[in-house]
């Protein structure tokens, strides 16, 4: 009988444990936190160090081809490493930093205490952390996946890939997707649900809107890809044939399925992006975001028709005249709603006060290599010109303008604006525009010689090539670029440690701030808001400051006025929902799953099974306040 | 557009609590009703398959049967005529979604449909 | 069961007076669309490519699988039953429905098992050709969600037995019975798309 009753000693433990964790010190608080703010903050710092992990991947592929019949790595592991560097950036950098200002920034724009599903919120980080630890134990596991990031069958089919590295990719992005979706279905629901009274949908920051618009397509694209890598798993470790040409399956079909992911997916990285810019834009320039109706209804048409044009990845696979146009005109008309948003940009910054601080650098360098990246991918949408681009460096290029110097920029705007309202501290200016102007040039440097490598005809993915091509020049200017990012990187690094060492104080509002976030303590308190504000315009926060005069200029609002950051202590007890471990406990649960399938030991499959049952049941059982 | 606006009736000043109870519950005997009409349109299908004058309109038939149990379902077992309209939306969303992609892909990929 | 605002204290009212639990179950749904959409597309396209044997008119008994469909359609009569008596407060009828439906749901998974056998047994495996490979899949992911449907039935059912589901959490029984009425319309159209169009 004792043994049966184990269990339950356990789940008495855990909430012992859970109680003390509530005080939010040590490192048990982290681990059993369901604090939206303390989830942003380890989404952020997984997510950086996966960046670096991207990072140094990308620095070794660029010393490999830095010369012609470059030596420094093996064919076989150049394959790995620009498998691991796209998919480790896409998956494990730029949906994770998204994530992390979803989770930081979300709740505090809108006026909630929370999320609407505190645990779940957890769960979702944890499962991401575990998936992505899963992916990258391949590397012990006889080596890492090798097909590139979109993985195309039947390079990925088991005759062709006989290790493990492609099942480690398939069930680790299968896990991560797991971690995506809930996060996604955890926004919608709070976006929708936890707005302050007044605050009505045209109302919210576009941040927020944003992230609602991405929670949709992830919630849309995902279950694609989960359904095209379960496929892929049941080809080659039960022996399906869902791409095995041999018994009259199509690999088309996989680029079909992956695609209609695919490019949502590429949406998915972009518009939170967006979403930061046209935040940090207005507090910048002392205007309003010029528009903001066109930019939210641009952001929902760009979502809308991003799910109608995944083909254009595929012109070159036959697809014919008629499908090659109908696809090419969808893709060059999702070029208008983008350049809606572009212009309200910059008509936001015409006429305002602007003041260049570094969050301000980021954002307008993002507009600026957006276009450059936005234009290149409509010469894209041209089948002929396409024809020429696929596969060469042409395409790369492209693609790191749009999410290196597009999402990056941005998400690097986002740490810098919103780095004082969870630490309390200002980033150093100084450093930080050094920072800027060093990725800048270390990008262009980087990825423009692409552009002309791509020209020239360079294919991608080739681990090397002979001399007298033409191409030497330009790829070791590129390889000299990447290593001025890397500079960048190190400045932000110290710029990060130096600032939380010794930094001065932020106060609540640094930057003349509009929405409702700055309108709290930096940092914020756990219970964010100590009375839930009341709503009554867009850029709330900004009208309680200011008021406008006869020529439409900010004058502000003579003290003693609302618009002062709120402080002192909640007027009544706050019940804040508890720590809980159970989030943790069946996120352990997928990965041992999966490991189980890899080797075929379908015990530690069980296992894994067992130990997410406990921790669901668990979770269920548990009270979400004590 | 107001989401509150969505459920047909204002709710901001009425607790969650309440709104399961005060919402327009179909009645026991209404979820009986609709069984009887699910098993009429089951036997339909089984019926239809077997008589060889239908045979070539097998294809609309099935989809019009089986998309009548899939409204009858959605409606009343599920609850759609009776809740938030934004249930609704967002359901008939994802299935537009679903539907108007992998009809584009296969007709893509030049399958015949059926 | 899933934390909530109420529990958290909050919110005591939603901005769209919809309860955060229900909404993220539509949202699922709608989600899970284009998960069975998926497989069901992969279905449609390799319909009838098949380069071996056993094709679908060697294998399919349609009669057999339409009672078991049927079966299936009427738990979710069941199912609408048990949430009807747990808004209401009938405790004892809810936990009766609850149950039913669990067993009629482990009937039709007891069809399935049944079939997969018998097809099985005539030589169609997930490896043999394009139909098995599809056909497994598609209905193996439509039984497993079954099989959790099931699940969630029989631990309201032990909750309910134990006198833990009440009036007041009366939703859960209604997230559940959403979830279950999904998956049946989804066999709604594996049924019609798979077998009955399969002569085609």
């Amino acid at each position: 009988m004792a043994v049966a009753w184990e269990p339950i000693r356990m789940i008495e433990a855990l909430r012992r444990v859970r109680r003390e964790a509530a005080t939010y010190r040590g490192l048990w608080s982290w681990i059993a936190t369901v604090d939206h703010k303390r989830i942003g903050i380890m989404y952020g710092v997984a997510a950086f160090a996966f960046f670096l992990a991207g990072g140094i991947e990308a620095l070794l592929i660029r010393l490999q081809l830095a010369r012609p019949g470059g030596d420094v790595v093996s064919p076989e592991v150049y394959n790995q490493l620009f498998t691991m560097h796209g998919t480790t950036m896409i998956f494990l950098v730029v949906m994770p930093l998204a994530s992390a200002f979803f989770n930081l920034v979300v709740p505090l724009q809108i006026g909630a205490r929370d999320v609407a599903f505190p645990r779940l919120n957890a769960f979702s980080f944890w499962v991401f952390l575990v998936g992505a630890l899963f992916l990258h134990s391949s590397i012990l596991a006889g080596g890492a996946p090798n097909a590139g990031w979109f993985g195309y069958a039947p390079l990925t089919e088991l005759p062709y890939n006989p290790g493990h590295g492609i099942d480690f990719w398939a069930l680790g992005l299968q896990i991560v997707g797991i971690s995506s979706m809930a996060s996604a279905f955890n926004f919608i629901v709070t976006i929708l649900n936890l707005r302050a009274p007044g605050m009505t949908l045209f109302r919210m920051p576009v941040f927020t809107w944003m992230t609602l618009v991405t929670s949709f397509l992830i919630i849309l694209a995902m279950p694609v890809i989960a359904v095209a890598l379960f496929q892929l798993e049941f080809d080659r470790l039960f022996g399906a044939n869902f791409f095995n040409p041999t018994k009259g399956g199509t690999p088309l079909l996989w680029q079909h399925l992956f695609w209609i992911f695919g490019h949502p997916e590429v949406y998915i990285l972009i518009l939170p992006a967006m979403g930061i810019v046209s935040e940090v834009l207005p507090t910048f320039s002392q205007k309003p975001l010029f528009g903001y109706p066109f930019v939210i209804f641009s952001g929902i048409a760009i979502a809308f028709m991003s799910f109608g044009v995944w083909a254009h990845h595929m012109y070159t696979t036959g697809l014919g005249p008629v499908a090659n146009s109908a696809f090419g005109v969808g893709t060059i008309l999702i070029a208008v709603p983008t350049g809606v948003k572009i212009f309200n940009w910059l008509a936001t910054l015409w006429g305002g006060n602007v003041s260049l601080r570094t969050p301000l650098l980021f954002a307008v360098g993002f507009v600026a290599m957006f276009v450059i990246g936005g234009l290149t991918g409509v010469t894209h949408s041209m089948v002929p010109s396409d024809y020429q681009q696929q596969d060469t460096y042409y395409v790369v290029a492209h693609f790191h303008q749009v999410l290196f110097g597009g999402a990056l920029f941005a998400l690097f705007a986002g740490v810098y604006y919103w780095f004082p309202k969870f630490s309390g501290r200002l980033l150093d200016e100084k450093l930080g525009q050094l920072h800027f102007w060093l990725m800048l040039i270390g990008f262009n440097l980087t990825f423009q010689p692409m552009m002309i490598l791509g020209m020239l005809g360079m294919p991608r993915r080739i681990y090397t090539y002979p001399e007298g091509m033409g191409w030497d020049q330009w790829n070791l200017l590129a390889t000299s670029g990447a290593f001025v990012i890397a500079l960048s990187v190190l400045v932000f690094m110290v710029n990060v440690v130096r600032s939380l060492r010794r930094a001065e104080r932020a106060g609540a509002d640094p930057w003349d701030g509009r929405t409702l976030e700055w309108s709290i303590p930096s940092p914020p308190p756990p219970y964010n808001f100590a009375r839930i504000p009341v709503v009554r315009a867009r850029d709330d926060f900004w009208h309680r400051k200011y008021m406008e005069d006869a020529q439409g200029r900010p004058v502000p609002v003579v003290a003693g006025g609302s618009g002062e950051v709120e402080s002192g202590a909640p007027e009544e007890e706050i019940h804040m929902p508890s720590p809980s471990f159970f989030p943790l406990i069946t996120a352990i649960g997928f990965p041992i799953i999966a490991t189980g399938f890899v080797f075929a030991e379908y015990a530690v499959v069980a296992a894994g099974a067992v130990v997410l049952l406990y921790g669901l049941y668990g979770w269920a059982l548990e009270p979400a306040t004590e | 557009m107001r989401l509150a606006d969505l459920r047909g009736a204002s709710s901001r000043a009425r607790p969650v609590e309440e709104e399961a109870h005060s919402a327009f519950q179909p009645s026991m005997a209404d979820y009986v009703r609709v069984a009887v009409a699910l098993a009429a349109v089951t036997s339909m299908e089984v019926a239809i398959y077997y008589i060889e004058a239908l045979q070539g309109a097998l294809v609309e038939l099935f989809l019009f049967l089986s998309s009548i149990k899939f409204m009858l379902v959605v409606m009343w077992y599920m609850h759609l005529r009776f809740d938030s309209r934004l249930f609704s939306f967002l359901f008939a969303f994802g299935l537009v979604m679903a539907i108007g992609v992998f009809v584009a892909t296969l007709a893509t990929m030049k399958a015949g449909l059926l | 069961m899933a934390d909530h605002a109420h529990a958290a204290g909050v919110h005591l009212e939603t901005a769209t007076g919809l309860d955060n639990r229900k909404l993220l179950m539509w949202v699922f749904l709608a989600s899970e669309a284009l998960f069975f959409g998926s497989l069901i597309a992969t279905y449609l396209l390799y319909r009838g490519q098949s380069q071996t044997g056993p094709y679908p008119s060697d294998v399919f008994d349609i009669p057999f699988t339409s009672v078991s469909s049927f079966i299936l359609l009427m738990s979710s009569t069941t199912m609408a039953l048990a949430v009807g008596s747990a808004h209401r407060g009938h405790l004892h009828q809810m936990r009766t429905w609850l149950l039913v439906t669990a067993l009629l749901g482990m009937s039709f998974l007891a069809g399935q098992a049944f079939e997969f056998t018998e097809f099985y047994n005539k030589g169609l495996t997930l490896s043999v050709n394009l139909f098995g490979s599809t056909f497994y899949v598609l209905t193996g992911f439509h039984g497993a969600h079954v099989s959790v449907g099931v699940l969630i039935l029989a631990s309201l059912w032990a909750m309910a037995m134990r006198g833990k589901l009440g009036k007041a959490n009366a939703i859960y029984v209604e997230l559940a019975g959403l979830y279950w009425h999904f998956v049946d319309i989804v066999w709604i159209v594996i049924f019609t798309l798979v077998y009955l169009l399969e002569p085609l």
